[in-house]
């Protein structure tokens, strides 16, 4: 049963990693292309997270937390230079 | 707005003014929540809850604390165990109830969705229970924080589903349930008492359901 | 009560993984950036506490339960950080459409702000830059 779930799962996040990347080529501005980006690294979690189900171990569960904060810390840095770019 | 304490407000006046560039440094006995809080970060990290890693992780919280200080957060004083825990399940609730929301905007209104800008005047005027509303809002449905207007409590929300005036009051009147809340959670005394007052129909009923 | 489990397991997994696909579909077809943000912060946090049940069930260990604590906690802290400076760098420098606004209560402070003298709008903006932090 296990495997027909896997297969589920794994071709929802691909069809919304595929969402997420046409979002990233179509995006009228930066902030667009980093959004896409952001929801990009949580899918990538999930499917961290859904690999740790399957093989049954948690070797990875502090790569999703680093995911997690690293997402934050780009988003937040880009938005800051963007909006420098209004007062330069 | 009468409730509102002045001496909290000058104070905040005040600090956002002031460019000396002189940090704050807060005290031990204010700073405890955010020992507690990295103590269970390190913890949690190392998955390791005994009392030899728990104290090195005192240690380590410490140092982390003395080499990067951060200014003082000022809690209230006052927190009601009961009131946070119903908050945390409605909030539980609401997560759900967004998640579907946003689902069926995407999927069935797409490209025609309607949304709006509206600003609204918060009671508090604790900038931890502005902050609190705020992540609150932005997790729930339909709204997110664009600017936050410190000296009036003001926080101007994007709103989704926005399409006539009476979505904006019902909006409005969404934020101020959720700042209700807050506040019965963590906020003074004098704003719980503020609020039993105000909302006291309200409670009565809630009060005379359970 | 295995087989509970193991079925319970599913439909979080399940559920968790249609959040993120209602994400992805959330950022193609909504019309600006400002209601992208909402498709990007919340599905999210509900997807990971359903994929994170799902993860501490099936391993039926208590002891991953704080890391995963940690990590969802970590997501409820910066989401709306992210979203807030995204969302405000965005409505200040127009890179968000604003023609599917309904209402815009906040464009006239906004304006007030950026068309102030030269001399007094140093100090507005230094305050305001402060408020936002």
């Amino acid at each position: 049963m296990m495997t027909i779930v896997m297969w589920i799962c794994g071709i929802m996040l691909g069809l919304a990693t595929v969402a997420c990347l046409i979002r990233v080529a179509k995006g009228p501005s930066i902030l667009d292309r980093v959004l896409a980006l952001d929801v990009m690294l949580l899918i990538i979690s999930v499917a961290l997270c859904l690999e740790m189900v399957f093989n049954r171990h948690t070797d990875y569960l502090l790569f999703v937390v680093v995911a997690c904060t690293l997402g934050f810390i780009g988003s937040v840095t880009v938005s800051r230079y963007v909006s420098d770019q209004r007062n330069a | 707005m009468s409730t509102k304490n002045l001496k909290h407000r000058d104070q905040r006046i005040h600090d956002a003014l002031d460019t000396s560039g002189v940090r704050h440094r807060a005290t031990l006995k204010q700073e405890w929540p955010l020992l507690a809080l990295l103590i269970f970060v390190w913890a949690a990290l190392w998955q390791d809850f005994s009392p030899a890693n728990l104290i090195f992780g005192v240690i380590v919280a410490l140092i982390i604390v003395t080499l990067f200080p951060l200014p003082p957060v000022v809690l209230s004083g006052r927190v009601n165990v009961w009131y946070c825990f119903e908050l945390f399940i409605w909030f539980i609730g609401q997560v759900f109830v967004a998640s579907f929301q946003v689902a069926r905007l995407a999927i069935f209104r797409g490209k025609k969705t309607r949304s709006g800008v509206i600003a609204v005047e918060l009671r508090t005027d604790s900038d931890l229970i502005v902050t609190a509303v705020g992540h609150v809002l932005t997790l729930i449905p339909g709204s997110f924080v664009i600017d936050v207007d410190r000296r009036s409590s003001t926080l101007y929300l994007h709103y989704i589903n926005i399409e006539s005036r009476s979505d904006m009051e019902r909006a409005r009147e969404a934020v101020r349930d959720i700042e209700r809340r807050v506040i019965m959670a963590m906020g003074s005394h004098d704003e719980f008492e503020a609020i039993k007052h105000e909302c006291g129909p309200i409670l009565g009923r809630v009060g005379g359901k359970k | 009560m295995e087989l509970f489990l193991d079925i319970l397991v599913a439909v979080l997994l399940i559920t968790g993984c249609l959040m993120s696909l209602i994400a992805g579909i959330g950022l193609l077809s909504f019309p600006d950036m400002l209601t992208r943000m909402h498709a990007a912060t919340k599905p999210q946090v509900l997807g990971f506490l359903l994929i994170f049940t799902a993860l501490a069930i099936h391993l039926r260990s208590w002891s991953v339960v704080p890391v995963l604590f940690l990590a969802w906690g970590m997501q409820l802290l910066t989401a709306p950080v992210s979203a807030h400076m995204i969302g405000r760098a965005g409505y200040r420098t127009k890179h968000a459409a604003k023609q599917s606004l309904y209402a815009d209560e906040l464009r006239q402070v906004v304006d007030t702000v950026s068309d102030a003298p030269a001399t007094a709008s140093v100090e507005v903006s230094s305050e305001e830059s402060k408020d936002s932090k």
